[in-house]
């Protein structure tokens, strides 16, 4: 269930002043969601079309604000042969536009445990062999909705450059459109992943605050100034709290 | 791109911005913090929680005769999608030591622990692994690791953060693990925003008196979601993870404990259930219940459902009156109405504007103040712009960050937000970005304590879905500690738990007993419940569906 309010697509309180700009009047757009024609806003992102047609997304729609990767869209446009590729939630729908979603992709993922292998080349080629295939065609870095240089994370993992591969690989959000598009079956998503956890555990510099608090915490440090806390009066806590120093 | 008639308040914020730069970099006080006087008064006149109307009487169940937010006691007065004559159950489908609901960061955190303990668990999910709000965070996570920060400096920050109604205990666990779990993150393989020399990046947010936010870019909840999945994926014989299968109910056995649930599988439309000796709720908030008609920045499956299931068991709940809108959700343009604007753009320096370019609060107050503050500017004061749709908002000065850390520090810490916006011609490094508070995130929950159990013996909550971390309003970067704290913590309790525990003969008695209340107290309705899926079907095509007699959808 949800309530009638959720339905409402303008929620009242925010909007609580009369309006003196003028609402400019609905533009309708055709699209075709599966091969099936419905009229949508013109203004609509693709997530917002598909609901507006009356579907109920189980599959494709996830954070709706471009984090999550669940909602990865391939589209055509009339008299056009490209293959285009978005996120649902993110792009808007274009006229005679003809869309299908990915409701999941069975990218390869290796099994592996984190404290027994290196950041090297050595471990890319033991778990994702595949990333040597690469063909440095570029479609995947075309096809990433994040605009990522994709084929240059998948080069920088061939030479072994583990702390590149993080740094392009960063904004990933695991969508599966670059893996879809690959020729080389290479799934770019995971490749990233790895070296973004190759890349905090064993190559970041460690920091010594950390390591300095960490030991503190273990020997109980802040147990009497817990302690005291958590025995001080609301009204006398309140005073320690607005009276506290702010760096 | 802005529309033309904004132009003429946009070249105030331009205008104002190198006086309010030269101040800035001053280091001298932007804006005067409140006192408490003042906070309790801009919070009784606009906080919408604060509106008679905002909360009813919930009639039956464990906190009977209390006031609750109004949508969530329209959630608990509401029938259970099944009965228990639906189930034979003698012979579960599936056995476990722990089941776990809720693939988010809570849940996938205490599978961690408790896999490395040896003990096996079952993730069940409504949507994928990793659906959750907690991949949406953007800005990072509190954890007092600089020498000028200990840990207590957190713990009262937190706890005056929530109105000094936080228990106690909990925030002392929260603020004390989270040294810990910031190195325990990074064993993992998280990546820190970092110094060359390994000195962690830390930022102010909203309320706190020291910078102790860490973060990964603008990707904090991402990066880190994505490490603890990964870690769960690598341990395939300890841990299954049921997809697109939600628990719908708990099961309870002869003596009271709680003992497994029943799944519903979303697709195939089928039921099963699960025996488990220790049971976890990490289902996360309620952001789609649109909680008085407001956008959300959270998740498609932020429905409450872990809430209602422990309820109808007999879970107790706590604060349930008290909801957290963020301050910055954005209004412009209206494909991105609602969307999270990271805290971290005011911890980094940017300032809310009014129309007239004039800063009007300390730009880091207490998200529940600094959402009144913003509502007073645009609904008393009259101070804020208006969209083309209606909306209205205030500006959130972004590009004075780029004058306060270098050309470049845009792209480099808020890479999610510049996509966000520069999709609609919004360059964030030239222009402001227009923003209201949003639907963000639920303050209470079911009741816990340190070891993150209930009031039910084997049933254990962490996350969101809990209730008491922080009190009646969270500070930005702690839901993010939260769910790593206490889902570890949940990890270690209940494995414990389920080594020991002895379970009986299963049971679904509290669903009747509860369907018998609700007829004994005369509450007549159509309502549904756990709701699993929002919908957002225009109002003509819901008519001629074939669920259109159904309160919700029923899927």
């Amino acid at each position: 269930m949800a309530t009638k309010k959720t339905a409402k697509k303008k929620p009242a309180s925010p909007k609580k002043k009369k309006t003196k700009i003028e609402a400019p009047e609905e533009v309708m757009a055709t699209v075709f969601i599966m091969g099936k024609a419905h009229k949508v806003p013109a203004d609509a992102t693709i997530m917002g079309a598909i609901e507006y047609a009356g579907y109920q997304l189980k599959r494709g729609a996830g954070c709706r604000e471009g984090f999550c990767g669940a909602c990865a869209t391939v589209y055509r446009l009339p008299g056009d042969y490209k293959i285009y590729t978005g996120l649902a939630c993110t792009t808007l729908v274009e006229d005679r536009m003809w869309l299908s979603q990915l409701p999941t992709f069975p990218g390869q993922k290796a099994i592996y445990d984190i404290d027994k292998i290196e950041p090297s080349v050595e471990t890319i080629q033991m778990l994702y062999p595949e990333v040597f295939r690469c063909v440095a065609c570029n479609t995947c870095t075309k096809a990433c909705p994040q605009d990522l240089e994709v084929m240059d994370y998948i080069q920088a993992a061939m030479r072994g450059d583990i702390e590149m591969v993080m740094d392009l690989s960063f904004d990933c959000i695991c969508c599966g459109l670059c893996a879809i598009r690959c020729p080389a079956e290479i799934v770019q998503y995971n490749v990233g992943l790895l070296a973004k956890r190759l890349y905090g555990k064993y190559l970041s510099p460690k920091s010594k605050e950390l390591e300095k608090r960490i030991r503190e915490m273990k020997r109980d440090k802040y147990d009497k100034e817990y302690q005291e806390l958590l025995k001080t009066k609301k009204k006398d806590l309140k005073k320690i709290y607005y009276e506290r120093d702010l760096e | 791109m802005y529309p033309e008639y904004m132009s003429e308040s946009l070249e105030k914020v331009t205008q104002s911005r190198n006086k309010r730069f030269e101040l800035a970099k001053s280091g001298k006080p932007i804006y005067p913090p409140m006192n408490a006087e003042e906070r309790e008064d801009v919070l009784n006149k606009f906080h919408p929680d604060y509106k008679v109307e905002s909360r009813r009487k919930v009639r039956i169940g464990p906190n009977k005769g209390e006031l609750l937010t109004t949508e969530v006691t329209d959630m608990l007065e509401s029938h259970s999608r099944i009965t228990s004559k639906l189930f034979d159950l003698t012979s579960p489908d599936y056995e476990t030591d722990i089941l776990i609901i809720g693939g988010g960061g809570a849940g996938c955190a205490a599978a961690i622990i408790a896999q490395q303990q040896g003990v096996k668990s079952i993730i069940s999910t409504k949507l994928r692994l990793g659906d959750a709000n907690s991949m949406m965070s953007q800005g990072g996570m509190q954890a007092a690791v600089t020498p000028q920060d200990p840990p207590t400096k957190h713990y009262l920050d937190a706890i005056g953060g929530g109105h000094f109604d936080n228990k106690p205990e909990l925030v002392r666990a929260l603020t004390e693990d989270g040294p810990d779990v910031a190195k325990w993150l990074e064993e993992l393989g998280v990546v820190w925003d970092k110094a060359d020399d390994g000195t962690l990046q830390v930022l102010h947010g909203g309320g706190t008196s020291r910078k102790r936010m860490l973060s990964c870019r603008d990707y904090t909840g991402a990066i880190i979601l994505r490490t603890l999945m990964d870690e769960i994926r690598n341990h395939p014989e300890e841990i299954t993870i049921l997809e697109f299968m939600p628990i719908i109910e708990l099961l309870l056995d002869h003596k009271g404990q709680c003992a497994g649930g029943v799944l519903y599988n979303l697709e195939t439309e089928e039921y099963f259930t699960v025996k488990a000796k220790a049971t976890m709720i990490a289902t996360g908030g309620y952001g789609r219940l649109h909680i008085r008609g407001f956008d959300t920045t959270n998740h498609y499956g932020a429905t409450g459902d872990g809430l209602v299931m422990a309820y109808k068991a007999g879970a107790k709940l706590m604060y349930m009156d008290s909801v957290q809108y963020h301050p910055t959700g954005s209004v412009f343009p209206e494909q991105i109405a609602g969307f999270l604007i990271t805290e971290k753009i005011r911890g980094a320096g940017g300032q809310p504007l009014n129309k007239d370019g004039e800063i009007f609060v300390f730009p880091r107050e207490p998200r529940d103040v600094e959402s009144s503050a913003f509502i007073r500017e645009c609904l008393e004061r009259n101070n804020g712009i208006q969209t083309p749709s209606g909306r209205v908002g205030i500006w959130l000065d972004s590009p004075l960050i780029e004058m306060l850390h270098g050309e470049g520090y845009i792209n480099k810490q808020f890479p999610a937000m510049h996509r966000q916006f520069i999709r609609y011609g919004i360059d964030i490094t030239q222009e402001p970005m227009l923003v209201y508070p949003s639907l963000h995130y639920q303050n209470g929950g079911i009741e816990i304590n340190e070891k993150t159990e209930t009031n039910i013996p084997g049933l254990f909550v962490a996350g969101e879905a809990s209730g008491g971390v922080h009190g009646r309003n969270r500070l930005m970067g702690n839901s993010v500690l939260d769910y790593n704290v206490f889902g570890r913590r949940t990890g270690k309790y209940a494995s414990e738990y389920a080594t020991k525990a002895k379970i009986g003969t299963l049971s679904l008695e509290h669903v009747d007993k509860y369907e018998k209340a609700l007829k004994d107290a005369r509450i007549k309705t159509k309502r549904v419940s756990p709701i699993l899926l929002p919908y957002y079907t225009p109002e003509d095509v819901r008519k001629r569906q074939l669920t259109a007699c159904y309160e919700g959808t029923l899927r």
